[in-house]
């Protein structure tokens, strides 16, 4: 065998591999879901999503799980696109480059990686005790806006870096403020990916149950939250309780669950995605 | 309107010294053209006059830019104010992703401007002035993306216009543009000049020839010769400004 047909065969052989890793990926995704909806979607019907929880398998639904979701994911939008937002246009346009922002940025990187269990107690710890919410929604949210804020600090940042330099000039020359310039044109112009970006944190956050068992998201809550300051419960937490149960029929609901958790995380996905190509397809630099 | 006066001016970037030593008057209600070489200055030098290089990091000047008598670095003067009095045009157009109308009615929003009416009859006559309102007039609300360079390009000058400026600063306003919207672009240079001071930098020496009522000539960091552009073209005091606009080098 010559050099130049070992060369192919070392190509060849690495084409495979690959294309092994990647359907492996896949099939795995889809097996995972052809057996979840096997289980789930016989139970998945109306009245399990409105149903509140029961001892009885049959009688149990989502309802308070699916609302208290819904709710942290409301108020997490509020904290974390408010501080991350502006934290993202502060340490871009406004902070003088040196070694401290530099510190700062390595810092806030690294903050994307800190498992989540962490974050939950430190809320425990700050929000719950400290400045004594308790196990309140507020708490819950502040405790998941800590988790997705430096993603959207990133993400922030990374989509005014790609608004171009000449959009800022432009309005400069026209005598146009800093925080006009930013405003008016620069986030207006990031918004699209700024958004994506958002959406993709938040997809991630609803699935989050570590962090919010730490600070006290309840296993059984007889009643949907009406204010903050209400106990709660959330859908992940709702499908770990459901799994740890003995009785069969708890499973079945759990699988139903996930299925309805997937279609949430998916839809936030697709959302981000319809985004994204309709600004793709408005701005050409 | 007055002359513009650049009085001993030096700009360093870190170590590197940009510009030495530059004393210059430019005459108002005229185009001054400002050649060179890359490298030599000459951008850095248009943008002393609307303070665009205050962005740069490492960025430091000494001497003085007077216009209408003032020193315009003093610590004083309103950055914004005096980018309102002196517009500028850049390289590669770059109007806002807006609609075309917008792009010409922003300048008099961020000044609060918020009625329709004086809205409208600004973007109108700034427009005209920019001889584009009759390619565009039935199309304000489509983006300004739609439109062609040389469009683009009239369309920032539009821009520029709406906010009552006395002075226009050009950066190689034609470099990105193909020869027939690049003389577009001259015709209407020469229409403004009898409304404002234009100060253009270009690489072009048939174009420096002729637009331009004087032409400075910047080598590494000096002002080499600066003359009437007839005098420049046809008898340069200096062997380096005839080298150059022989394109002999450069």
């Amino acid at each position: 065998m010559n050099n130049s047909t070992k060369n192919r065969l070392t190509d060849k052989a690495f084409q495979y591999f690959g294309i092994f890793n990647t359907f492996l990926g896949l099939v795995m995704l889809a097996v995972f879901i052809f057996v979840i909806m096997q289980v789930g979607l016989p139970r998945l019907n109306w009245d399990f999503i409105t149903s509140l929880p029961s001892r009885f398998p049959e009688k149990a639904g989502i309802y308070t799980a699916l609302i208290g979701t819904f709710w942290m994911l409301f108020l997490t939008i509020i904290f974390s696109v408010t501080l991350g937002v502006s934290a993202g246009i502060y340490l871009e346009e406004y902070a003088k480059k040196g070694w401290f922002s530099k510190l700062l940025e390595i810092n806030i990187s690294n903050l994307v990686g800190v498992p989540s269990v962490i974050y939950g107690i430190l809320g425990l710890a700050f929000f719950n005790r400290y400045l004594g919410l308790g196990g309140s929604l507020l708490a819950g949210s502040l405790t998941l806006s800590l988790l997705i804020i430096p993603v959207i600090i990133v993400t922030t940042r990374e989509s005014l870096k790609a608004v171009p330099k000449t959009i800022k000039e432009g309005a400069y020359a026209l005598g146009a403020t800093r925080w006009q310039t930013i405003w008016k044109q620069q986030l207006p112009a990031a918004s699209g990916s700024i958004v994506t970006g958002v959406i993709l944190a938040l997809a991630r956050a609803i699935g989050e149950a570590a962090p919010l068992i730490v600070v006290g998201a309840l296993v059984y809550v007889p009643f949907i939250p009406h204010t903050p300051m209400d106990d709660y419960t959330l859908l992940p937490i709702q499908i770990f309780n459901w799994t740890s149960r003995p009785q069969p029929e708890f499973q079945v609901n759990a699988s139903a669950g996930i299925i309805v958790l997937l279609f949430l995380t998916f839809l936030l996905n697709g959302i981000s995605i319809y985004l994204r190509n309709k600004w793709q397809k408005k701005v050409k630099w | 309107m007055n002359q513009l006066i650049a009085k001993n001016v030096n700009v360093w970037y870190g170590e590197n010294h940009a510009i030495k030593d530059v004393s210059m008057v430019i005459e108002p209600y005229q185009v001054t053209a400002l050649i060179g070489p890359s490298g030599c200055g000459k951008s850095t030098f248009l943008r002393l006059f609307n303070r665009m290089n205050d962005y740069i990091d490492n960025f430091r000047m000494e001497g003085e830019i007077l216009i209408n008598e003032t020193n315009i670095y003093d610590p004083t003067v309103n950055t914004e104010a005096l980018r309102k009095k002196v517009g500028m045009v850049f390289q590669k157009p770059n109007p806002f992703p807006t609609s075309i109308y917008e792009n010409v009615a922003f300048g008099m929003k961020i000044q609060g401007m918020n009625k329709k009416s004086e809205l409208d009859e600004i973007v109108e006559t700034s427009l005209r002035k920019a001889v584009l309102w009759d390619e565009v007039k039935d199309s304000l609300k489509k983006s300004a993306f739609s439109l062609s360079g040389g469009q683009q390009q009239r369309l920032c000058i539009a821009r520029t216009l709406a906010v009552e400026p006395e002075v226009i600063l050009m950066d190689e306003p034609a470099s990105a543009l193909d020869p027939i919207s690049t003389s577009k672009l001259e015709n209407l240079i020469f229409e403004l000049k009898k409304s404002y001071t234009i100060v253009i930098v270009t690489h072009n020496m048939q174009q420096a020839g002729r637009i331009s009522d004087q032409t400075a000539f910047f080598f590494m960091g000096k002002l080499i010769e600066y003359d009437s552009t007839k005098k420049m073209f046809l008898k340069p005091t200096h062997l380096q400004t005839q080298n150059y606009i022989t394109g002999r080098f450069g």
